[in-house]
């Protein structure tokens, strides 16, 4: 679904990225709750990130920001609007 | 101001000293570091938040442990626990004389998150940066003066593994005075600036939070206000009211202006503090020796990881890492709890030997000893469990496995975290559902504790072991295959009940998974034996008392109101005996036994629902074993002993696997048949035949609610299935 929400678009997500890819968030959607989560734990706006890898079975995705690891899962990267860093 | 009272008043003699940080910030060890050995845990009045708190050493000071947030704003039963101590609004809990705030220094932007969140409640606070090894490693150095003189209050910066700066630490915390006057740094958008000065003249005016700051107030208000939607309805609301005190039309008015001025003002305010972190560290942190972060080799973390998370190596490892934690639990606690066995029977030996025979000898034996062996039989197992648990959560594999678990446990609607209590289950669903407490969504938890008694437990192993050896005899890859098959069948009854539970009652919004993975460390044995100790402790001390009283119960009913007359008991019971046993006398003590049984209370309600069971296959006496064993399933072993009249019997002893597979109805066919013992599996599989679980279930919870609801569709489920099992079975004649 990223993908086809970037091709029609032209927006990149965070479940979209791939390990070892730079990015910086540009705006983090989603339920409000999950969203103060997310915002809490750093993922802002402005906020460099790097995919690190997925989980064995694909999901959830480990990210790098803010000199920690996060894991979350697509469905909440799906969420999280990038550009390239 | 209610505060610059509490500052000038006399010191008071011991002084109260609130820990908060961050998950992984280092915050246990340095609280361990600062007290030493002495510590209280126990958990928060009606919450299963663990509160542990301890004496400083060398000083006239109490240590509280909060449980580790991220934020104050109290989404989380922790993150409530831990704000509501520091605004000293908890029961019992009155406002602490201080804060120590712990800070991971390698991850310090996110770490001030919650920290400058505490400093600005206002209280005297400390703050001590941690892992400042790692930030060393990293070939960086962190400017403490800086940071301090820009936040206001004392920073140490400390190692807790190696003790590095406790000493500094623990000086800081004996002298630490007032913030100064300046307050709090006006970092958030204009109109919730507003809005947070409006809403702290309604704090300042309500004297319940006398010593903390009405704008810090105003602003977790305002946060949780505005994140809710309606929070003024239902529980949320009443709860909130309970916590802030009436709210008046102003305050209501302030809110709904600054709702409609700044969408979305608690995503506003994180951003705008973390706009402030970053002016706060700017020139703090040094930057790192090698120029670019990225281009430094790999960490120690990253080169494990690769390992320990790989597409193959990951699940291979953590396959074997569960494992060797089951076998542990499974044979490590064995000799132990053969000792224990070994020390109940000794002492029930004793016993026997000194009391006259009669109500006091079986209340001792029957019903205390017995009573205390069913608590502490699982000691063992449970101090494993926990010892292992710890070994997981400290080194940081636990976030791994449940990041390694979380694709197939999302699949029936849990969260990766939801693997590890249904692991410990088949130990005990007791350690199982304390673990659950890792789990931040409500619905997840409560739904992995409702599953958590299906999984099959350590006490129903000698359930099944005595069945299968009765009906299936002497073919050991058919018993096998049938005891695999009865913890296969508990396990896919706990992840379709988890499935189903999810899509009803516990349906919520799409489920979450965020968490931090930290960096691996080497835990600490200190550490680790203290956390087993004190874990296992309240295991004895709050589900031990529950099981005692229950064991007394039903020695009460299996003793009372006893047989008609002994002396016709005893001459039925030689005639018996001498049928079956050439008139040993252990035999006839053994009828006696039986006889006394049959007439008790429980023997009655088990012919009373003998008609409820037989559609299952069961007669009376398997209906005694059923109902004794809803204090514990292992009593359905030794109550088996007493209604088939061997006496003292345990899974092992071939006399009773003889009895209950030579038992018949009164029409001569045989009650045991392999289908019966097949469909009685299934049943202890199912039902929720353990006061404990029901009792700790109750405590996490809060209510009584979940622990009827669980032993309702528990028993429910394991009837029908039982049911189910022996009426097929008959229809395919697998009956004989």
């Amino acid at each position: 679904m990223a993908e086809t929400l970037q091709i029609a678009f032209g927006a990149r997500f965070l479940a979209s990225m791939v390990p070892g890819e730079r990015g910086r968030v540009t705006l983090v959607r989603g339920p409000t709750s999950v969203r103060h989560r997310l915002m809490e734990m750093g993922l802002t706006p402005g906020t460099d990130v790097r995919m690190i890898r997925a989980a064995p079975l694909g999901d959830p995705i480990e990210i790098q920001l803010r000199s920690y690891r996060l894991s979350l899962r697509r469905s909440e990267a799906a969420d999280i609007e990038i550009e390239a860093g | 101001m209610s505060r610059a009272l509490v500052v000038g008043a006399a010191p008071p003699a011991l002084m109260r000293i609130a820990i908060a940080g961050n998950p992984n910030s280092g915050k246990t060890t340095v609280f361990n570091a600062l007290t030493g050995l002495r510590m209280k845990v126990a958990n928060y009045p009606g919450v299963t938040v663990e509160r542990r708190e301890g004496r400083m050493r060398g000083a006239d000071a109490a240590l509280l442990d909060l449980p580790g947030i991220y934020s104050l704003s109290a989404r989380s039963p922790d993150e409530v626990i831990a704000r509501d101590v520091l605004i000293g609004h908890l029961e019992d809990s009155p406002l602490p004389s201080a804060v120590l705030v712990i800070v991971d220094a390698s991850n310090l932007e996110r770490n001030l998150f919650l920290a400058t969140q505490v400093v600005e409640l206002g209280l005297p606070t400390v703050m001590a940066l941690t892992m400042m090894d790692r930030v060393r490693a990293r070939g960086r150095t962190i400017d403490c003066a800086l940071l301090s003189a820009r936040l206001g209050v004392p920073v140490v910066p400390v190692v807790g593994t190696t003790g590095e700066g406790i000493a500094a630490l623990r000086d800081a915390l004996a002298h630490v005075g007032p913030q100064g006057s300046r307050g709090i740094e006006r970092m958030m958008p204009p109109s919730l600036e507003e809005a947070i000065d409006e809403a702290a003249e309604h704090f300042r005016s309500n004297g319940a939070f006398g010593g903390v700051r009405p704008r810090a107030l105003a602003a977790l208000w305002l946060a949780e206000r505005l994140s809710d939607g309606d929070s003024t309805k239902g529980p949320a609301g009443q709860r909130a009211a309970a916590r802030w005190g009436p709210t008046n039309e102003k305050l209501l008015a302030t809110s709904a202006r600054l709702a409609g001025a700044l969408p979305d003002a608690p995503a506003a305010a994180i951003e705008a503090r973390y706009r402030y972190i970053a002016r706060l560290t700017e020139g703090v942190i040094s930057p790192p020796a090698s120029g670019d972060p990225a281009a430094a080799p790999p960490d120690l973390t990253d080169r494990i990881d690769r390992v320990l998370t790989h597409r193959v190596g990951g699940p291979v490892v953590f396959a074997a890492v569960m494992f060797g934690l089951f076998l542990s639990i499974f044979s490590g606690a064995e000799p132990l709890m053969d000792a224990i066995e070994g020390g109940q029977r000794f002492v029930a030996a004793t016993v026997a030997a000194a009391l006259p025979e009669g109500a006091l000898q079986s209340l001792i034996n029957d019903g205390m000893i017995a009573g205390v062996g069913a608590v502490i039989i699982f000691f063992p197992q449970i101090c494993i469990l926990f010892f292992l648990l710890a070994i997981l959560e400290d080194t940081g594999y636990m976030a791994r496995a449940a990041f390694i678990m979380d694709r197939l446990m999302s699949r029936v609607g849990l969260h990766g975290k939801s693997f590890i209590p249904l692991l410990s289950s088949y130990a005990c669903a007791i350690p199982g559902i304390l673990a659950t407490r890792t789990i931040e969504d409500r619905r997840d938890r409560l739904t992995t504790i409702l599953v958590a008694p299906l999984m099959s437990c350590s006490a129903r192993l000698p359930v099944y072991l005595i069945v299968i050896a009765a009906v299936f005899g002497d073919r050991p890859m058919l018993k096998s295959a049938v005891l695999f098959g009865m913890y296969a069948f508990g396990t896919v009854s706990a992840l379709t009940m988890a499935y189903l539970f999810k899509r009803s009652l516990l349906a919520g919004p799409r489920p979450t998974f965020i968490m931090e993975l930290p960096p691996y460390r080497v835990p600490r044995v200190a550490g680790l034996i203290r956390a087993t100790w004190h874990r296992s402790k309240s295991f004895l001390t709050e589900a031990g008392t529950v099981i005692f009283a229950a064991c007394i119960v039903i020695w009460a009913l299996s003793y009372f109101p006893g047989p008609p007359a002994m002396a016709a008991a005893v001459s039925s019971a030689r005639g018996e005996a001498a049928g079956v046993d050439a008139g040993q006398p252990l035999a006839v003590e053994a009828l006696a036994g039986s006889e006394r049984l049959r007439s008790s209370f429980l023997g009655k309600l088990g012919r009373l629902i003998e008609p409820v069971i037989e559609p299952l296959g069961f007669d009376w006496r398997i209906g005694v074993g059923l109902l004794s064993s809803f204090a514990a399933r292992e009593v359905f072993v030794s109550t088996m002993g007493i209604t088939f009249a061997v006496g003292e019997a345990d899974e092992t002893s071939p006399e009773l696997r003889h009895r209950l597979a030579s038992a018949t109805w009164p029409d001569g066919s045989r009650v045991l048949t392999p289908l019966t013992g097949i469909g009685l599996m299934v049943f202890y599989v199912l039902a929720c035949q353990c006061v404990s679980t029901l009792a700790v279930v109750r405590k996490e919870t809060g209510s009584w609610k979940w622990p009827a609801l669980m032993f309702g569709y528990m028993t429910v489920l394991a009837y029908f299935a039982s049911l189910a099992v022996h009426q097929i079975g008959l229809r395919f004649h697998l009956g004989a």
